[in-house]
Order: C-alpha cells, then structure tokens, then sequence
C-alpha cells in the first residue's frame, strides 16, 4: 500500500496507451456525436440544404409535438410493447419447466433458444410467408379448422395488411372503435415477437436466476405443507424479484427504441402507417426526407425516455442494497 | 447452467411437464421445419396445403445463387464481421487491462464515464455518424461499416469484469521477471481470458452478422450488401418464389445454429453473467 502514489504516476502513461485506441474510436463514434445531436437539434440542418442552415430554437420540438404522425408512431410503440408482461411471464414459465433435474433439459433449452439466437431479417421474411393471407400455412390451418367445425366461408384475419387490433384503436386519430376491432398487424408482429423472445436470453437469465434461490426455502415450505402454487407465490416470485425488474427494465428500455427492422421487413410501416414505431419515425426523417436536425431532435426525446427508466432503475437498484 | 449435471431418470409424476417440454418443443420448430420443407419444394407446390413437397427439389439452393449475388452477401457479412469482431475484442481487451490491472488517476472517473455511454440508444448516434461519414467520403464502403461499430463501452465493461478476478500475484511475479506491461498483458493476463474473449466475439459477431440499420443506410452498391439487406431486398422483388426465398433465409441462418452448438456452453453462461444486453 505505501507504494500506491508512486504506481500511479508510474502507470498513467502506459494505461493512456493501452485505453487509446478504444478511448478515441468512442471519442469520434459516440461521445463526440452525442453532443453533436444534441446541438444540432436546435437547427434546421438537412443534408438536402432545402433551406439555408439557421438555429431555430425549439422549434424541431413543437413541430414534433403538432404531428400527428409522430403520435401515431407512439400509440404503435405502446401497443406493441404490450406483448412485454406476456414475454417476461412466457419465459419465466419456460424456466421453471426446464429447471430442475430432467434428462434431455439440454436439449429443450436449445430448441427453445433458437428462435431468439437466429433471430433477424431471415426469420422475419419466414414469417411474412407464414402469415400470408391467401398462401400461408397458417390461414390454410385456421380456414381448414373452420371448415371442419362448419364455419365454412369464414375468413381469416389477414394479419400483416390488416390495420384491425385487440384493442379496437383507431387509425386517423387517438380513440377507439369497434369496427377496428379485431386481429392485425400489430397482433402478428406481437405474436412473432413472443415467439422470438420467450424462450431467449429472459429465460437463460431466469434459469441462472432459480438455481440461485436456496434450497431451505422450498424445504421449509414443504415443512408449513404449502401448495405448489403458495411456494411459487411466496417463495419463487419474491426470489426472482430483482432479476424480473432487470428483465423488464430492460425490455422497456429495447422496446421503446425497436420495431424498426420488423417493420421495414414485413409491413415497410404499413397498413396505414400502423406498424411503424418511434424508432422507424426517426429513421424516415433522417434517411429518406434527411432532416437530420430535427431527427436529431426525436432521437433526444427517444434518449430522454430511455434516460428515465434508467434513473428509475439506479434508485430502485440503489434501495435495494441498502436493504 | 450452475446446477450439478445430474440427469436422473425421469419419474412417472413428470409426465405433465414432459408432455408441457414436448409441446412447446414443437411450437418453436414447426415454423423451422415449415422453412426447410418449402425451401425444397418446386414453385407450383408452394400453393399447397401439403408441407411435404412431392417432387424435391435441393437444386433450390444453387438456384439462389445464380438468381442474386448471394455468395457475394455471404462473404461480406462474414468480412464484416469478423473485422468489427476483432477490432472489438482487441480495444476492449487493451483498455480492459488499463481499467483493472493498472491503477492510475483519474481511472475510475474515465471508467464511470464509458458506463454512462451504455444507455445511448443507437439511434442517437447513428445519425451524426452518417453525417460523418459522409464528409469523411466513407459511405457505400467496407471502412463505413466496420469502423464506428470497431468500439465497444460494452466489451470494456465485460472484460474488466473479468480481469478483475485473475489474481493480481500473477503481474507482480512477471514484473519480478522483467516483463514489460505489454508482455504482461500478452502473456499473462488476455492467456487468462481466453473464455471471457470468446464470449466478447460470439457476441459481436452476431452482433454485427445480424445488423441491419447502419448497412440499411450506409450501403447503396449491391456489391457491399450484407446478408439482411440482400435478404430484405431479394424479398421485395422475387417475393412469390417464396421456396427460393426460404433456401436463402435457411443458408443465412445456417452459420449462426452452427456457431450456437459450438459455443452453447459459453453462450449461455455468458447471457447468465450479463454479457449481452437483453
């Protein structure tokens, strides 16, 4: 210990070295053009030089706040974060049915992983031919089955060109109705996304997280003669807290800033627009009208969102340890 | 998993979990086994309601790439990837060194600061990086790709992470020995990491192998694409020959299952320690 002061002069120069050629690649690629964002918000800069360059305020935000496109981008990154709760719940229920001694886990675990490992435009073109309305596996099954039952001539939803959904939203304004009731794009985007995602990396996180809850707690329940349903309620759930709140956290967090690539493959943002997120909002200002100034100005709003729920989970994180 | 690898036979009660396991087995790979059935299927087949094609058609596969330059969209995502890769796991793996085996002022707060950046969508930064690119003359180029995705916050974290555990006795006994900091580092520390490496690259280079927003934007010439975009543009103009469509899906994906079960174990342990942001 007597010798710390001497070892830090001794190795600030040799650690600059070894931090240097990451240290500037960060500096040019994501410090450096997170102020440049920031600054460049307040203009009215467009690669296109439509207009002369000019500091324009606030002005990118109020525009932002009148378009009703942008609302509609957000109403559609609610919606398909919607799927969160039933993607967490999916994979805490896969984890619990592999965890524990079973010949073969191994196996499923693979199997259940590879949709979210392979996941990418390949899957998503995959399921674009599924869901197709007229040659798609999945409406000749659906249209098959009714037949069957009698319901012949039923139609079935055509998914990925249909603006209808579960909860009835409309799609000129922020309301609801009944005739837009139904199953649609944003449901099939949804449905593939749980397919994907639950037995993904949540469910790796939560098998890590079971084999963690001690032993004597499930002993000791069996002891009190609890139910199997009373040792997930006051045993297992209350163990996996912190890891549920990482995985949700983390899901808030990825789901406000995706849905870009989903769309862009499958719908090109459509029907109607309904598809497409914040996220792909930006990116249609910035790459196909290149007004970088005022996508640089959604992007922060985005990064203000995000940068909440991030807060929120320091001090969450941070009162958890304390107790 | 940490659980001791114990599989015991499996009791009469387990029944309703087996069959639970089997069905949710069959839910993930019948869209999998959908793709590779219709891959092999001739065009007049696709319409059919039978999934088994009657005539078999393998010669689909070599058809892909005689219709698009698919071969070309192989080696550029390979190319791709495997530079961002390197140049990831190599400046992280220098600056890891300097953030755990050295102690030098100031290293914590720089540290804090690198963690900070973790939270920035990428969004934010990708549109200044256009711009800069395009002043720098880089878009519709191999450097455009793989220079702003080359450095990881992430893998500094992960890898310091890691350094921190190997015994600090082991650099002291080489700097007895007259071992240069860079020997050091060399010989003695990144020796020691060689999982935790291996975990950075699988990681970056699904990471990279998978991207689509940055080729999407960057890339004009067909020549340059990678994988996804030649995939999202082969869709949108011979979507109807979904049997060849599904071939190349299949091939894209190929690589990725392969590199999945040679590395499962590290994989997995690697999301369960925090390696990758879910």
């Amino acid at each position: 210990m007597k010798t710390i002061f001497n070892a830090d002069r001794r190795h600030l120069g040799p650690a600059l070295l070894f931090i240097a050629p990451n240290f500037l690649g960060f500096a040019v690629f994501t410090a450096g053009p997170v102020l440049w964002s920031l600054v460049v918000a307040f203009s009215n800069w467009s690669i296109l030089k439509t207009e002369p360059f000019a500091w324009t305020g606030v002005a990118n935000f109020i525009e932002l706040l009148g378009d009703s496109s942008f609302w509609l981008t957000l109403v559609n990154t609610g919606y398909l974060m919607l799927g969160i709760p039933f993607s967490i719940a999916g994979s805490l229920g896969l984890a619990i049915l592999l965890h524990g001694k079973l010949r073969g886990v191994v196996f499923f675990r693979t199997l259940y992983y590879l949709p979210c490992f392979t996941a990418g435009v390949a899957l998503m073109i995959l399921w674009k031919a599924l869901l197709n309305p007229e040659f798609g596996p999945v409406n000749h099954m659906l249209e098959g089955a009714a037949a069957t039952l009698g319901a012949d001539g039923w139609r079935a939803p055509t998914w990925l060109q249909s603006t209808a959904n579960l909860l009835g939203l409309e799609v000129e304004h922020v309301g609801l109705s009944l005739r837009q009731w139904g199953v649609g794009a944003r449901d099939a985007i949804i449905t593939m996304g749980l397919w994907t995602a639950i037995g993904g990396n949540n469910m790796l996180l939560y098998i890590a997280a079971l084999s963690n809850v001690p032993e004597e707690l499930y002993e000791a329940a069996d002891i009190d003669g609890a139910s199997g349903w009373q040792k997930f309620r006051n045993v297992t759930w209350p163990q996996l807290a912190p890891t549920t709140f990482f995985i949700s956290i983390m899901s808030l967090i990825g789901g406000l800033q995706g849905g870009f690539e989903t769309a862009r493959v499958m719908t090109e943002g459509g029907p109607a627009g309904t598809t497409k997120t914040l996220a792909y909002y930006i990116y249609e200002k910035a790459f196909t009208e290149f007004r970088i100034g005022y996508a640089s100005a959604v992007s922060w709003v985005l990064f203000t969102l995000i940068f909440a729920i991030t807060l929120m989970q320091w001090r969450w994180g941070a009162k958890n340890n304390e107790e | 998993m940490s659980a001791p690898a114990k599989p015991l036979p499996t009791p009469a009660g387990h029944l309703p979990r087996l069959i639970a396991l089997w069905l949710i087995a069959i839910a993930m790979s019948v869209p999998f086994l959908w793709m590779i059935l219709t891959s092999l299927k001739p065009l007049q087949e696709i319409e059919s309601l039978n999934p088994i094609p009657k005539d078999w058609r393998p010669d689909n596969y070599t058809r892909v790439f005689e219709q698009i330059p698919y071969a070309r969209y192989y080696f550029n995502s390979i190319f791709v990837a495997v530079w961002v890769t390197t140049l990831q796991v190599f400046t992280s793996a220098l600056a890891a060194f300097a953030f755990s085996r050295l102690v030098w002022p100031g290293r914590d707060s720089v540290f804090k600061l690198y963690l900070a950046t973790l939270m920035i969508p990428g969004v934010v930064t990708m549109i200044p990086n256009y711009t800069l690119l395009v002043k720098l003359r880089l878009l519709d180029s191999y450097t455009g790709l793989i220079l702003p995705a080359a450095f990881t916050a992430f893998g500094t974290f992960l890898l310091r992470q890691f350094m921190l555990q190997i015994p600090r006795s082991l650099d002291e006994a080489a700097e007895i020995d007259g071992a240069s900091r860079w020997q050091t580092f060399w010989l003695v520390v990144l020796p020691l990491c060689r999982p935790s490496l291996v975990t950075l690259g699988v990681f970056s280079f699904l990471g990279t192998y998978g991207s689509f927003f940055w080729p999407l934007v960057l890339i004009k010439t067909e020549g340059l694409r990678t994988l996804p975009i030649g995939m999202l543009f082969f869709d949108s103009a011979y979507g109807k020959q979904t049997n060849l469509i599904m071939a190349a899906s299949l091939m894209s994906v190929l690589p990725l299952i392969m590199a999945f079960l040679c590395t499962q174990r590290l994989v997995v342990k690697g999301i369960q320690a925090g390696a990758v942001k879910v």
